[in-house]
């Protein structure tokens, strides 16, 4: 039982002091600003768990992170850096609204499955471009993730733009989103069923959300596909010599992984925005997710308190903000656990990326195995 | 179209690509160690903001560049002992330092000057062409109007680079180090101390290139001013085939689409900008497949490198 204990501890050891060095340095930069630490984490605790409407809105703000998450951490699993989830997601946003419009006519419990699966696939086509690049001219998926991107961001802008917007469809102006989605897409607002949700914007994509991430638990832990694309992960080469395509399943875990971020720009927009803006910028779902697979410890189990965590910072900040304090410090707080990560977890846990390299037998690979 | 309109893109492509290159080349030193550097927006943000704060603070946009080039080492140094130290994984240290630096500055801007958004307008800026007698030149003279001492500076600093990396002993130590650190290990060159360097150098270079953005275009801070420009400079170094001379060809190249997407109105062409937007990143990633000569990158690139102890 002891061992055991120290088993979890060993395991949970680098992600909590990661959390804590990123709230310390928060503290120092909340004091900078001339503002008391303490009065600064409750009004964090208190805007985003105190009562059932705000602890609505941080559901809310989890549920893409949550599934941005799981789709880095499939990627991280199977060796591969999928930070190509802005794209998938932004790709899979516009087609779910151009999809929702085309089939307006159908009802809620016909379009609502479609548009899962066209964000699902549309996502999944987009990490799929790297998927079998990689695969079959081993061309890095980092830098064509990162390509792929921004080709999303301005072929949906370009969409917005022309296609899809109203001025085009609906006889109105020119405007800088898209159409709205028909109401039949619309997923169910949690407080029609529960009204104590109040003011809060979550919706059932919170559920959809979490039951994906226990699927994707099944699939890695309990499957042959979840076996293979590990063992891929863990060594390519040991792969293919027990007779595991490593091209194949790099390119399954792209597009898998491609999916999820694909899944969690679709249930945004039929959760709530119900259409895709104009934007100079990445929506930055995808940088997010990396965090959640990261302190999750790329388990799809660990990502929901990990996208929990991050879904408190980022519905906090508002309380925050009234409470005088800059809004920015949760954004900071995030990217200090990243760099502690990044320096201490990543060498242990998910660095199998790079160990395939530097040859098998290295005691590191015990580790990682009890994940 | 006439002269004025080809002049007028020319130099708009060419102010368009100059932080471009600065950052590329920042990629060219990193990359050729052996260390990826996805950060070079982070450190550019870093850059762009503190050349405008200590602009601001003294009066003399000369000082902003200095500024901006300590602190993308600063940044840089993070990247540094993330990567190369605790042997991280480099593409997190890059996107922890990208997000780092945006929340960062967003944090300074609202502590120094209580608003968000933007800056005010520096008192000073490097805008104007410092080789005055250049315009006196028949034809190309309204160029170089246009030209601010970001590009003189870019121009020269890419013959540098090239002539370090590829002229000089430590050049060819940077290059072993990139493409087999161990052998280059066996031979005494310290491998951690040399990629260290060239680190700094990438963070020097980057925020150079933010400066570039904020006092040598704008002349102030806006939140979100950087937009992906480090990512572009990162598929120009991709491009440019992880080469200095290559990375200035792609920066204007990459210059040239963003210029005519600016001007298309000017001269009645009908391609939509978002199309132009995409070039750089479909080229770069058809330069990847190899259809136009194979991008390779350093063999290493990426890889932690650990001493062996025994």
């Amino acid at each position: 039982m002891k061992t055991r204990l120290l088993n979890v501890w060993s395991v949970l050891k680098l992600p909590l002091v990661a959390i804590l060095v990123g709230f310390v340095v928060g503290a120092f930069c909340i004091m900078l600003a001339g503002s008391n630490p303490l009065t600064a984490y409750a009004a964090l605790l208190k805007g985003s768990l105190a009562s059932l409407p705000s602890f609505g809105e941080t559901l809310y703000k989890v549920t893409p992170i949550l599934l941005t998450g799981l789709a880095a951490a499939i990627g991280f699993r199977c060796g591969l850096f999928n930070i190509g989830g802005e794209g998938q997601y932004v790709v899979a946003a516009i087609a779910t609204v151009g999809v929702a419009w085309s089939f307006q006519g159908l009802p809620h419990f016909i379009l609502v499955p479609i548009l899962l699966i066209t964000g699902a696939l549309a996502g999944g086509v987009w990490g799929g471009i790297a998927g079998i690049l990689k695969a079959k001219r081993g061309i890095n998926e980092v830098i064509t993730t990162i390509m792929l991107n921004w080709t999303a961001l301005y072929l949906s802008n370009y969409l917005v733009r022309t296609l899809l917007n109203p001025s085009r469809l609906l006889d109105k102006l020119p405007s800088g989103h898209t159409v709205a989605v028909p109401e039949a897409a619309r997923l169910m607002k949690l407080k029609v069923i529960i009204p104590a949700f109040g003011y809060s914007s979550a919706h059932t994509g919170i559920f959809i959300a979490i039951g994906v991430a226990v699927l994707m638990w099944f699939i890695l832990f309990k499957t042959t596909l979840g076996y293979e694309i590990r063992a891929v992960g863990f060594n390519p080469t040991a792969s293919e010599y027990g007779g595991i395509s490593s091209a194949k399943n790099t390119f399954l875990a792209m597009f898998i992984s491609g999916g999820l971020a694909g899944l969690a720009g679709a249930i945004q927009i039929m959760g709530l925005v119900y259409m895709v803006n104009q934007s100079p910028e990445l929506p930055g779902y995808g940088f997010t997710g990396l965090c959640v697979a990261l302190v999750g410890l790329s388990h799809p189990l660990g990502c929901i308190p990990a996208a929990l965590l991050f879904g408190i910072l980022d519905n906090g900040s508002r309380q925050m903000q009234l409470a005088g304090i800059p809004k920015e410090i949760n954004a900071i707080i995030s990217a200090v656990i990243l760099v502690f990560v990044a320096g201490a977890l990543l060498l242990k846990y998910i660095n199998v990326y790079f160990e395939k390299k530097r040859g098998a037998g290295k005691p590191r690979f015990k580790e990682v195995r009890e994940v | 179209m006439s002269g004025v309109i080809v002049i007028a893109v020319i130099a708009s492509a060419i102010r368009l690509a100059t932080p471009l290159l600065l950052s590329a080349l920042g990629g060219v030193f990193s990359e050729r160690s052996g260390v990826v550097n996805i950060g070079l927006e982070g450190i550019m943000i870093f850059g762009a903001f503190f050349s405008v704060l200590f602009t601001h603070i003294t009066g003399n946009a000369w000082i902003g560049v200095v500024a901006a080039i300590i602190f993308g080492i600063v940044m840089a140094a993070l990247l540094a002992v993330v990567s190369i130290n605790l042997k991280g994984n480099q593409i997190i240290a890059g996107t922890a330092v990208n997000l780092l630096a945006a929340a960062l500055t967003a944090f300074f801007l609202e502590l120094i000057w209580h608003r968000s958004g933007s800056t005010p307008i520096c008192p000073d800026m490097l805008t104007s062409n410092p080789i005055r007698v250049l315009e006196k030149l028949p034809v190309i003279g309204d160029l170089f109007k246009q030209f601010t001492p970001f590009i003189y500076i870019a121009i020269v600093l890419t013959f540098v680079t090239y002539y370090i990396l590829w002229k000089t002993p430590w050049g060819l130590h940077v290059r072993a180090v990139g493409e087999h650190p161990k052998a280059a290990d066996t031979v005494g060159i310290g491998v951690y101390k040399t990629r260290w360097i060239c680190v700094l150098l990438s963070g020097v270079l980057a925020g150079l290139s933010g400066a570039c953005l904020s006092i040598g275009t704008v002349g102030l801070f806006r939140e979100g001013m950087v937009a992906g420009k480090g990512f572009i400079a990162l598929a120009a170094m991709v491009f440019g085939k992880w080469h200095p001379i290559g990375a200035m060809g792609a920066s204007f190249f990459f210059g040239i689409c963003l210029a005519i997407q600016i001007q298309a109105q000017s001269f009645g062409l009908d391609v939509p900008g978002e199309f132009l937007a995409m070039v750089p990143y479909v080229a770069t990633i058809i330069v990847l497949i190899g259809v136009v000569g194979k991008a390779v990158a350093p063999k290493a690139d990426g890889q932690p490198y650990e001493k062996d102890e025994a």
